[in-house]
């Protein structure tokens, strides 16, 4: 598996609109065969493409999290990573709480 | 002004006024349809239902919730959770509402914005359970005309595909001020009364007048009365466009027209208004369903945040307001029978005083980073023991400009002891008519009790001003009564200074005031004073007022 490390930018933390941007990012991956993870380093990794799993872990601004991707020979897991990890790093003005 | 016979009356949700034939919903009755064949399936096409209703949603609030719920419908590892319960002998319906349930839990702990969204993974619990059952979701009447949805109350899925061409008004029994059915019929601009008791009962099937604005619906109005409300509002309308910038009378007595805030997203929106602050900031928003308290950066940086948006504007935060009816776990606060009664508000700081003293500090550290001066005070406080206490400690923080609410009645009477060392007190007029009325606020069956222009309320306004002044300072109002315009300017008369209140209601409080003088407005609090009820108060200040 790929991992790669990202800071999450979005001024609420990994909710709402960031949080389902993401997962929706790694349901397509998903979708395409792909296992997505991610997860606070040191800590289990939860499903990417799980918009509960993700919201569960409560994942603050500036927290640092591992994104992993891991697919079969023929995946450019890199790539998959980089935009991953761009959305991460996207401060979207979300909805306060 | 026309008698009114068999007014029904409620809580006046969003303004503006429609006359329409009324229709009973009672959504409790779904269509029967043929069963989902399992978990996968029910996923399938809750999520279809789901984006079907987001995409032909009517307001872009509702596309959002749909949207999420449609996300949650789809979640693998509910799915999962859900496959393996019925692999595990569990029934289907079961076991979709038993693994939403504990996403649901596991999102409360987290507290903040994120326990907010647990009711919605219950709901998509709910639907997923329907859908296997054979049940499909209910949707709104569809009578072939144009009209008033009359409900018990409204979840907000429900209210996603309300179309404001189809449905021109909403009354509810449920319901309050900030209530879903509330904050949705201000995004689609059309009237709504909640906490409206018996209105399914006694509106099914016949015209009615929904009046948004004052909270009332006539059954079978006249067209005398049709007339005179259209008047009403059309110079409201006419008069809110006009005036801007500091409230003040007609004869130039200065009336500062503030906010009522509660999130960190309406602060921002508000700061964007003509509006001279906010003067009843709600903090709970860092502390509702919280497992732990939140830290001082977080407090800080949220303050801030407020503070930085408004500038020189004043900003008025009240401290904590918990309480053994609001779910703030880390407190610790025991189940009580009576929860209006028992450890609220500042008496919570008896039991957890490093609570208070954290929030009072972050307080002190906001201002410093934005280098603003806010205003701070304390809910529910009863004694002028407990003001002293108070002021104490927040001056102790650093803070300048300490205050209290007065929303209990043995606050007003002894307002001016209670200000003896503090700076300003903020009439909390919705409590404070619960309290002396002894009316519970969440029951609609006495609601009545609870109308702000009852004239006992009025008179513990008078009484606190009065006592405020003795020691030179200023009072203002925070509760509901402040957003009515007429009733702003009996205030005014009884001595109220400062007037903060939704938002929405601003600028027809500013016009109102602006077209009336000192004079009148002292006349009008006599009127309102003199007279035995409610109904009363309003006809005597009716003609002085317009």
């Amino acid at each position: 598996m790929a991992v790669r490390t990202a800071h999450i930018a979005s001024s609420v933390g990994l909710h709402a609109r960031p949080a389902g941007l993401f997962v929706a990012l790694a349901s397509e991956a998903s979708q395409a065969g792909l296992k997505v993870t991610i997860g606070r380093p040191g800590e289990e990794a939860v499903n990417a493409a799980s918009i509960l799993s993700v919201l569960g872990l409560g994942i603050g601004h500036g927290e640092v999290v591992e994104v992993g991707v891991e697919g079969d020979a023929s995946t450019d897991t890199e790539s998959v990573l980089d935009q991953l990890v761009a959305e991460l790093s996207i401060d979207r003005d979300a909805e306060g709480s | 002004m026309t008698t009114v016979v068999g007014a029904l009356h409620g809580v006046a949700a969003s303004p503006g006024f429609v006359v329409g034939r009324a229709v009973a919903w009672r959504p409790g009755q779904t269509v029967a349809v043929e069963a989902a064949r399992d978990v996968d399936d029910a996923s399938a096409r809750v999520v279809a239902d789901l984006r079907f209703r987001a995409a032909a949603a009517t307001s872009a609030e509702a596309t959002a919730v749909l949207e999420a719920l449609a996300m949650f419908a789809a979640d693998p590892e509910l799915i999962a959770a859900a496959r393996a319960r019925v692999a595990a002998g569990e029934q289907p319906s079961a076991a979709v509402r038993a693994a939403a349930g504990q996403y649901a839990e596991q999102l409360r702990g987290l507290g903040g914005y994120l326990a907010e969204r647990a009711p919605d993974v219950e709901d998509v619990g709910e639907r997923l359970a329907d859908c296997l059952a054979g049940r499909a979701p209910a949707v709104l009447p569809e009578p072939g005309h144009p009209y008033v949805l009359v409900a018990r109350d409204l979840a907000p899925a429900d209210t996603a595909l309300l179309d404001p061409a189809t449905v021109l008004a909403i009354v509810t029994e449920q319901g309050g001020p900030t209530s879903h059915t509330t904050i949705l019929a201000r995004a689609l601009g059309i009237p709504a009364v909640v906490a409206c008791v018996g209105a399914s009962d006694r509106l099914d099937g016949i015209d009615v007048l929904v009046d948004g604005s004052q909270g009332e619906v006539h059954p079978a109005p006249s067209a005398a009365l049709v007339e005179e409300i259209g008047r009403r509002e059309g110079r409201a309308a006419e008069r809110g466009a006009r005036i801007h910038g500091p409230g003040a009378t007609a004869d130039g007595v200065a009336v500062k027209i503030l906010a009522n805030v509660g999130t960190l997203e309406q602060a921002r929106s508000t700061a964007a208004t003509d509006v001279e602050g906010i003067g009843l900031f709600r903090t709970e928003l860092l502390f509702l369903d919280r497992t732990e308290e939140p830290e001082l950066d977080e407090q800080v940086a949220a303050y801030a945040e407020v503070l930085g948006a408004f500038g020189d504007r004043r900003v008025v935060f009240r401290t904590l307001d918990a309480g053994s009816d609001k779910p703030v776990p880390f407190l610790g606060l025991g189940s009580e029978e009576n929860p209006a009664l028992g450890v609220r508000g500042l008496r919570t700081a008896v039991l957890r005083p490093e609570v208070l003293d954290r929030q009072l500090t972050a307080f002190a550290e906001a201002a410093r980073l934005t280098g603003t001066e806010p205003w701070v005070m304390a809910p529910m406080v009863s004694t002028p023991v407990e003001a002293e206490r108070f002021g104490a400690r927040a001056r102790a923080a650093g803070l300048r400009q300490v205050g209290v609410m007065i929303e209990v009645p043995s606050a007003a009477l002894r307002a001016g002891q209670i200000l003896k060392d503090l700076d300003f007190a903020s009439i909390g007029t919705n409590d404070l008519a619960q309290y002396a009325l002894a009316a519970d606020r969440q029951l609609g069956d006495v609601a009545a009790l609870l109308d702000p222009w009852q004239p006992a309320l009025l008179d513990l306004v008078a009484l606190t001003c009065a006592g405020a002044a003795g020691r030179g300072r200023p009072t203002g109002v925070c509760g509901e009564a402040a957003a009515d315009p007429r009733l702003a300017a009996v205030l005014v008369g009884l001595g109220v200074r400062s007037l903060s209140m939704s938002a929405r209601a601003v600028a027809d409080v500013r016009g109102l005031l602006a077209e009336v003088d000192l004079g009148t407005c002292l006349r009008a609090a006599e009127l309102a004073r003199a007279a035995s009820g409610p109904d009363e108060a309003r006809a005597a200040v009716q003609p002085l007022l317009g």
